[in-house]
């Protein structure tokens, strides 16, 4: 421990070392005093808000990597009408909400006039949700992949569209309860559908980076956002962030779910450059996607209320798509 | 059927019950309910025959529809605000070729500022996209009007916007008497397209065309919104007729006879104007009000006979147009055309404010007093305003506006000692 | 007003379902042949936030939609709001006043407005205890319907249960209307049940 750095405690993934037990240099930007508070206390957001989580360490990281030369676009969604509503506005970044769909076109702006200005040591950074991402701010996107603007867009995906109530998404997953796939029916639910998956669509734009993470690892999530950082071009970080409200957990459960979507197969922690995917998480302590689904209520009606299977068709479905993700991307391969 | 019920499972059950074939949702509140309570009948097998279509956007939700709709099939979505706003181009080209698909505006602001809740700048900005566009006053009559717009989008062949106040009706929970699949048997027939796509009989939907015949197309779009007005007020007598109850139609008058002042208002404003009006006629003075059933096509000469007279005209607006003033107002005084001096606009309930019964009773007073201006702002804080812009005159770089307003607002909540309501 | 109306106001959290209670008032008067209306003051607010929720009640169509700016009657749902706002705002000397809470109620410490209220219009409920009790879970709406079916007597407990039992089916509803009922019970014989003295 450094001399005069308050002794902290912070609450971390079991498998996760504890800052505490790291040399200075290896802790986490957020166990640092110093860091930015980008997001500070004070928003309204649902108690367990892994959104919350998650946009508080990729921003005060990426504070970090540019020295406190950033600025954020924000689509519409959770994440800006919990944080803004003044006078509890919560971000101590430049920040700017111009609308749903256009996040990344809006990113654009912002760069081509710091380029235009010469001000290149100013970073730009868009952050939205799956369904700001995914859906109705997809072409924008795309686009900034194409022209590879200098941007690092953030999608923080907790698989629906939160802020109007619990709508599906095209990242909402199969079987899902939401108000728009009610658990109705032969097929209860969101449908299993082709899937959209914006890792693998943003790969397909060759792009310098795309990586995903879970706010279950801080560490890893921040050496993410780190290394975009020190990359220029269009870069894509797909954070998975769970949601009580819309996911029907309980608030403490965010980290573990978040957890438990990766040691299950449903969420790929991987990373891949230029097209090509240069390194992903192995899985630690593989657990049949059950573990995963169990606890959330949007899944409530493939169980029964001893908590056990009523639906082993959709069960075995998604534990398919699991196995489908593990040998993609190689998830069983011995820790490295 | 008699129900307490959610305006929004009012409609949701009444657009069912005219067997839509297509329903396209994208969420936006404070639209959602109704288009969940329809996904949720359809997915639980209660709407046979319905495909319900969860879209990516607004601008895919009006376009499904469009294809439906020429492919020969009953398609109805529901939007509000910033939603209406982005499938604004889908908007005009369903109206340009003549679709008659079924939507809900579930009136909210349209913003920056961002903010969720009522007025009518969304279905202001569309006004002029040939969409046929009713308002609501009360629950009741946006679960009606949904049943007659069906009804005369088919029988026009063109778009009907049903507008009912976010919130205010949406999400109020009370007495409707929702019309039953027969009584909609017994109103609405088949849908019998004007034009479908048909491999048996190919037609082009869509041509383009030049300067030589675009005017008259045009112009044949004018031509059937005042061919409209007709049907408007034959559907709703024979809506009247099947169902027992009134509902629709061009206005509704509220005792305008001998009125000295007439407020004229659009949507569910008109229920609180209607008990100030009442308290108003208690004390003896001669105020009625007149709702705008239908804000497009625009009733000019029925607006004619029922602001005929001298009555001064006070315009209650939810929506105004920056650097000008009042939208209906401008369609009002084009109606009394020679006496455009006895109309006052007032403009408010912008963004969810509130209009209380105190405030228009003091702007009715003032209007029978002659004490108003032709253009006025309901309860605005004059002070709030005042500060900004001396704050703007004094520092070039003095910040974005909505966040000064707000933190001097609870600035001077703090020093008070209370929050704004 | 040319008629006589009856108008609650609701405070709560968001997820303690205030909106859910008004909304269950209003069906309740349906019930009886009245005419009433539920709407809420929505923010875009998560839960754990402040919200508000009208309810009208009354023998004639209501058309005002003008948010209830004078109550007949609040219901606190939260005890934590006390002290936040102006929850009484426009509650008359003859108005009544219902609050969650299993601690009492120090009445002129709040508001000057509740130091004038007779004292049987005033009752404390420990709404979220029962809540936890019947159904496991901390929402007190319908606890708190049979607390005021008791305190104002606007609806009957009948009508409230039958309003509960169309809303919550199965056990959560036969759960939600005991809990009412044992609300009602506390908040119409204070005396003999300790722990709900209204002052
Ligand atoms: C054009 C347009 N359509 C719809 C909306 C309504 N809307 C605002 S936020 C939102 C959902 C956001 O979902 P997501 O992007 O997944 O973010 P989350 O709230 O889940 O974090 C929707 C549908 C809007 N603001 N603008
Ligand atoms: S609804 Fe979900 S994403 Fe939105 S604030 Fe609550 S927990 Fe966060
Ligand atoms: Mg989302």
């Amino acid at each position: 421990m450094t001399p005069g750095q308050p002794v902290r405690f912070f609450q971390v993934g079991s498998f996760a070392a504890g800052n505490r037990l790291l040399a200075p240099e290896m802790r986490t930007v957020q166990s640092d005093a110093t860091r930015a508070n980008s997001l500070t206390s004070g928003h309204r957001a649902c108690q367990g808000c892994g959104e919350a989580l998650g946009a508080r360490y990729v921003l005060d990281t990426a504070m970090r990597a540019t020295g406190g030369r950033l600025i954020a676009v924000n689509a519409t969604g959770c994440l800006e009408v919990f944080t803004t509503p003044y006078p509890e506005t919560s971000w101590r970044v430049p920040w700017l909400h111009s609308l749903f769909a256009n996040a990344a076109s809006v990113a654009t702006g912002v760069a081509a006039t710091l380029d235009a200005q010469g001000r290149n040591e100013v970073r730009v950074l868009a952050q939205a949700g799956d369904g700001g991402t995914v859906d109705i701010g997809f072409a924008a996107l795309s686009g900034l992949f194409e022209r590879n603007d200098d941007v690092l867009y953030v999608c923080y995906d907790n698989q629906a569209y939160m802020n109007t109530g619990v709508q599906r998404s095209g990242a909402t997953p199969p079987a899902a309860r939401t108000a728009t796939t009610e658990a109705l029916g032969p097929e209860p639910g969101n449908p299993f559908g082709q899937g959209k998956n914006l890792p693998l669509i943003a790969m397909a734009h060759n792009i310098p980076y795309v990586a995903t993470a879970t706010v279950a690892e801080l560490h890893d999530l921040e050496a993410k956002v780190l290394k975009a950082m020190t990359m220029h071009g269009a870069r894509y970080l797909h954070v998975l962030v769970p949601c009580p409200l819309g996911w029907g957990s309980a608030p403490a459960a965010t980290i573990e779910l978040a957890r438990l979507a990766k040691e299950s197969g449903l969420f790929a922690v991987f990373e891949a450059e230029r097209g090509e995917v240069t390194a992903s998480s192995s899985i630690r302590h593989q657990v049949p996607v059950e573990a995963y689904l169990r606890p959330q209520s949007r899944y409530r009606h493939l169980f029964d209320d001893t908590g056990a299977v009523l639906r082993p068709d959709i069960v075995g479905r998604l534990q398919a798509l699991a196995d489908a993700n593990i040998a993609r991307f190689d998830l069983l391969k011995s820790a490295s | 059927m008699l129900r307490q019920i959610e305006g929004s499972q009012a409609v949701a059950r009444v657009v069912a019950a005219c067997r839509p074939q297509v329903v396209c949702a994208y969420p936006i509140t404070p639209q959602t309910h109704i288009v969940e309570a329809i996904g949720a009948m359809v997915k639980s097998g209660e709407l046979p025959g319905c495909r319900f279509i969860n879209v990516e956007s607004e601008f895919s939700a009006l376009s499904v529809a469009i294809g439906a709709s020429a492919t020969g099939a009953r398609a109805y979505t529901a939007t509000a605000s910033q939603g209406l706003l982005f499938m604004m181009e889908a908007l005009y080209n369903a109206a340009g070729l003549g679709l008659p698909i079924v939507m809900t505006l579930a009136n909210r602001a349209v913003g920056a500022p961002i903010n969720i809740w009522n007025d009518h700048s969304d279905a202001m900005a569309a006004r002029d996209a040939g969409w046929i566009q009713l308002f609501a006053e009360s629950n009741q009559e946006a679960a009606d009007l949904h049943a007659q717009a069906f009804r005369l989008a088919e029988e026009v062949s063109l778009p009907v916007m049903v507008c009912m106040d976010g919130f205010v009706l949406t999400h109020a929970v009370e007495r409707v008497d929702v019309v039953t699949r027969e009584q909609i048997d017994a109103f609405l027939p088949p849908y019998e397209p004007r034009q479908v796509l048909d491999p048996s009989a190919p037609v082009t939907i869509g041509a383009m065309v030049g300067p030589e015949a675009f005017e008259e197309v045009r112009y044949l779009d004018h031509a059937r919104h005042l061919d409209a007005l007709g049907s408007i007020e034959a559907i709703a007598e024979e809506f009247a007729e099947v169902v027992g109850r009134p509902c629709g139609g061009l206005l509704s008058p509220y005792r305008t006879q001998d009125a000295e002042l007439i407020v004229v208002a659009l949507g569910s404003v008109l229920g609180t104007i209607h008990e100030v009006v009442d308290e108003a006629r208690d004390r003896g003075a001669r105020v009625g009000a007149l709702g705008i059933t239908t804000f497009r096509p625009f009733p000019l000469d029925a607006v004619r006979d029922a602001l005929g007279g001298d009555a001064r005209l006070l315009v209650v607006e939810k929506a105004f147009s920056s650097g000008f003033g009042g939208v209906l107002s401008t369609d009002i005084a084009m109606a009394v055309e020679g006496a455009p001096s006895r109309i006052s606009t007032v403009v408010g309930g912008l963004g969810g404010r509130a209009i209380t019964e105190t405030s228009l009773r003091r702007v009715i007073d003032d209007a029978l007093e002659g004490r108003l201006e032709r253009l006025e702002f309901l309860d605005l804080d004059r002070g709030a305003v005042e500060a900004e812009l001396a704050r703007m005159a004094a520092n070039r770089r003095s910040g974005p506006v909505a966040e000064n307003m707000l933190r001097s607002l609870s600035a001077s909540a703090r020093r008070t000692g209370g929050g704004r309501p | 007003m040319t008629l006589s109306q009856f108008q609650v106001r609701f405070h709560g959290r968001g997820g303690q379902g205030v909106v859910t209670a008004a909304e269950l008032l209003s069906v309740a008067a349906f019930y009886e042949g009245r005419y009433s209306q539920a709407f809420p003051t929505f923010g875009s607010e998560r839960a754990g936030a402040p919200v508000a929720a009208f309810c009208r009640i009354a023998d004639r169509q209501i058309r005002t939609r003008s948010p209830v700016s004078r109550p007949d009657a609040v219901v606190v749902g939260d005890a934590t709001l006390l002290h936040s706002g102006d929850l009484f705002a426009g509650l008359g000397t003859d108005g009544y006043v219902l609050v969650n809470t299993s601690g009492g109620i120090d009445r002129p410490a709040l508001d000057r407005r509740l130091a004038e209220l007779q004292t049987e219009r005033i009752a404390a409920l420990p709404a979220t205890e029962l809540a936890l009790r019947h159904l496991g879970r901390p929402v007190p709406n319908a606890v708190l319907l049979g607390g005021l079916a008791a305190l104002c007597d606007v609806v009957s407990l009948a009508s409230v249960q039958r309003a509960i039992a169309e809303r919550f089916t199965g056990p959560l509803g036969a759960a939600n209307q005991a809990a009412a009922a044992e609300a009602y019970a506390m908040v119409a014989h204070p005396a003999e049940l300790s722990g709900a003295s209204p002052d």
